[in-house]
């Protein structure tokens, strides 16, 4: 048997030309690339994500804060390609230790990003149709805009807020309506209730509403963007909120990222996303794993 | 105890008491939603199978289970007899537990018997076992239909399929993995 660095070879290749045009497609957009800290003091508390300690600090989460900071100090539009590290997450979508793209745009809202992730995509893959694990998925189109009120009312017996309550809404979402996104075109599932972004802007007039989607393409969840929350006040008290529902357990932080905070006010309107590196590398290779597109797993190591 | 991070496939855990073998395993975790471990599960007394999905948070207890020596002694009303190599103890499995492993006990016969305390669970056979031929038709020429094969019903009451030159009363091997017809046995 060829060893399992020699098999992944004709996937790591393509690996490696996706990220030089992911970075292409950057930088010919206008875009700045930066590199922020891995190894951090803070990262913003979320209820489901936990930290890897490193020392006394944490390894990034996500750059999202440090990305912030920058758009505070007058950068407008930036991105970066890092790794980022999230424990006890393992799975065929999922490593502790993964890539992640994240864009920043000052000046606008996440519609915007909903038109860059049609425009990445399709320079990406300049074919018209993808295929995925038997699944063929039309580029050419619109991506589908599905709100997440309306995929609960297709494919659920219930909406959103009362499967909050019922405490269903991420088995819902995970069982019942992503396997079904993306499947003949990508999808944008947006319009999230407010307590599930918490870094997230509220819809103008519809306070129960937050401005963030996430892009499915063949059940693949692959990003998830806001309209950026810019009130520092609003902001504290959402991350005081979050940080009551970590669990004590579960690696709960007791401080605050306030370099983030006290900067914040000076942030204008803007909007961010995160999209996975390794899954969107899955999709173009036509990979079932994530462990196929990385040279190594934690296990091979 | 274990965490949910603990969970893979051949875990045996045990739930109402019971112990139960996840035999299908997927984490996922939706958009910054919490993690969602989906399981498929046998349980290992019944048979019977099952999904669930746990949340971290959740801990389960291991199914401890011993895989003892012991001997085919009889069968009678109550079930088939066994006792421990060791200490001689006697043990009953039922029909249920054993499907059609029952057809491959010979008297005396040492296997391996799965304890989940002191219940047998599981039994495990020797590879071969050497089993005579009650009942088989003679090949009748010109029947090309099952190739050179016949059927056959062993002492056991087994019915299989074995080659035409088996006769009655003739010692065959079976392969108690695959339940097929191995070899004729020299007396």
């Amino acid at each position: 048997m060829a060893h399992f660095l020699t098999e992944k070879q004709d996937k790591l290749m393509q690996r490696a030309r996706i990220i030089q045009r992911i970075r292409a497609f950057f930088i010919e957009s206008g875009f700045l690339e930066v590199e922020t800290p891995q190894r951090i003091p803070a990262n913003a508390p979320e209820t489901h994500i936990r930290p890897l300690a490193s020392g006394d600090w944490q390894l990034q989460t996500s750059p999202e804060l440090a990305m912030k900071r920058l758009l505070a100090a007058g950068y407008n539009n930036i991105f970066q390609i890092s790794h980022c590290w999230r424990d006890a997450e393992r799975g065929r979508k999922h490593l502790p230790e993964f890539t992640m793209l994240e864009w920043y745009r000052s000046h606008c809202d996440y519609t915007q990003l909903m038109s860059d992730c049609e425009n990445l995509l399709r320079f990406l893959l300049p074919e018209t149709e993808l295929n995925y694990q038997g699944q063929r998925i039309n580029l050419d189109q619109p991506f589908e805009r599905l709100s997440v009120a309306e995929a609960f009312h297709r494919y659920t017996d219930t909406d959103p807020l009362s499967a909050i309550r019922e405490d269903r809404f991420d088995e819902l979402i995970a069982f019942s309506i992503e396997p079904r996104l993306g499947l003949t075109r990508p999808t944008l599932l947006y319009e999230y209730p407010a307590e599930l972004a918490s870094l997230a802007r509220c819809k103008p007039g519809q306070p129960e509403l937050a401005e963030r989607f996430e892009l499915y393409i063949a059940g693949l969840e692959l990003a998830n963007a806001f309209s950026e929350l810019t009130d520092p006040k609003e902001q504290r008290l959402r991350f005081s909120m979050e940080m009551l529902k970590i669990p004590a357990n579960n690696g709960r932080q007791t401080n605050l990222p306030e370099p983030f905070l006290s900067d914040l006010h000076r942030m204008p309107q803007a909007a961010g996303i995160a999209l996975g590196v390794d899954r969107l590398v899955m999709l173009l290779t036509n990979s079932h794993s994530i462990d196929q597109v990385v040279a190594f797993t934690p296990e091979e190591l | 105890m274990y965490s949910c991070s603990d969970l893979k496939k051949g875990i045996k855990i045990l739930i109402d008491g019971e112990p139960h073998v996840i035999v299908g395993f997927d984490f996922t975790k939706p958009g910054k939603g919490q993690s969602l471990y989906k399981c498929k599960l046998r349980n290992m007394v019944t048979g019977s199978l099952f999904d669930r999905t746990y949340r971290s948070g959740e801990s389960f207890e291991p199914a401890s289970l011993v895989e003892s020596d012991m001997q085919f002694l009889y069968q009678d009303d109550s079930g088939y007899v066994f006792m421990d190599q060791k200490n001689y103890e006697q043990i009953v499995l039922t029909e249920d537990v054993l499907a059609d492993d029952k057809y491959f006990l010979v008297d005396n016969m040492e296997v391996k018997v799965l304890m989940f305390g002191d219940r047998g669970i599981g039994l495990t056979l020797p590879i071969f076992v050497n089993l005579r031929v009650t009942v088989s038709d003679p090949w009748v020429k010109g029947d090309t239909a099952a190739g050179n094969n016949k059927p056959a019903t062993v002492e056991t009451g087994y019915n299989l399929q074995v080659p035409s030159f088996v006769d009655e009363g003739t010692l065959i091997q079976i392969d108690t993995r695959t339940g097929d017809y191995v070899t004729r046995v020299k007396e």
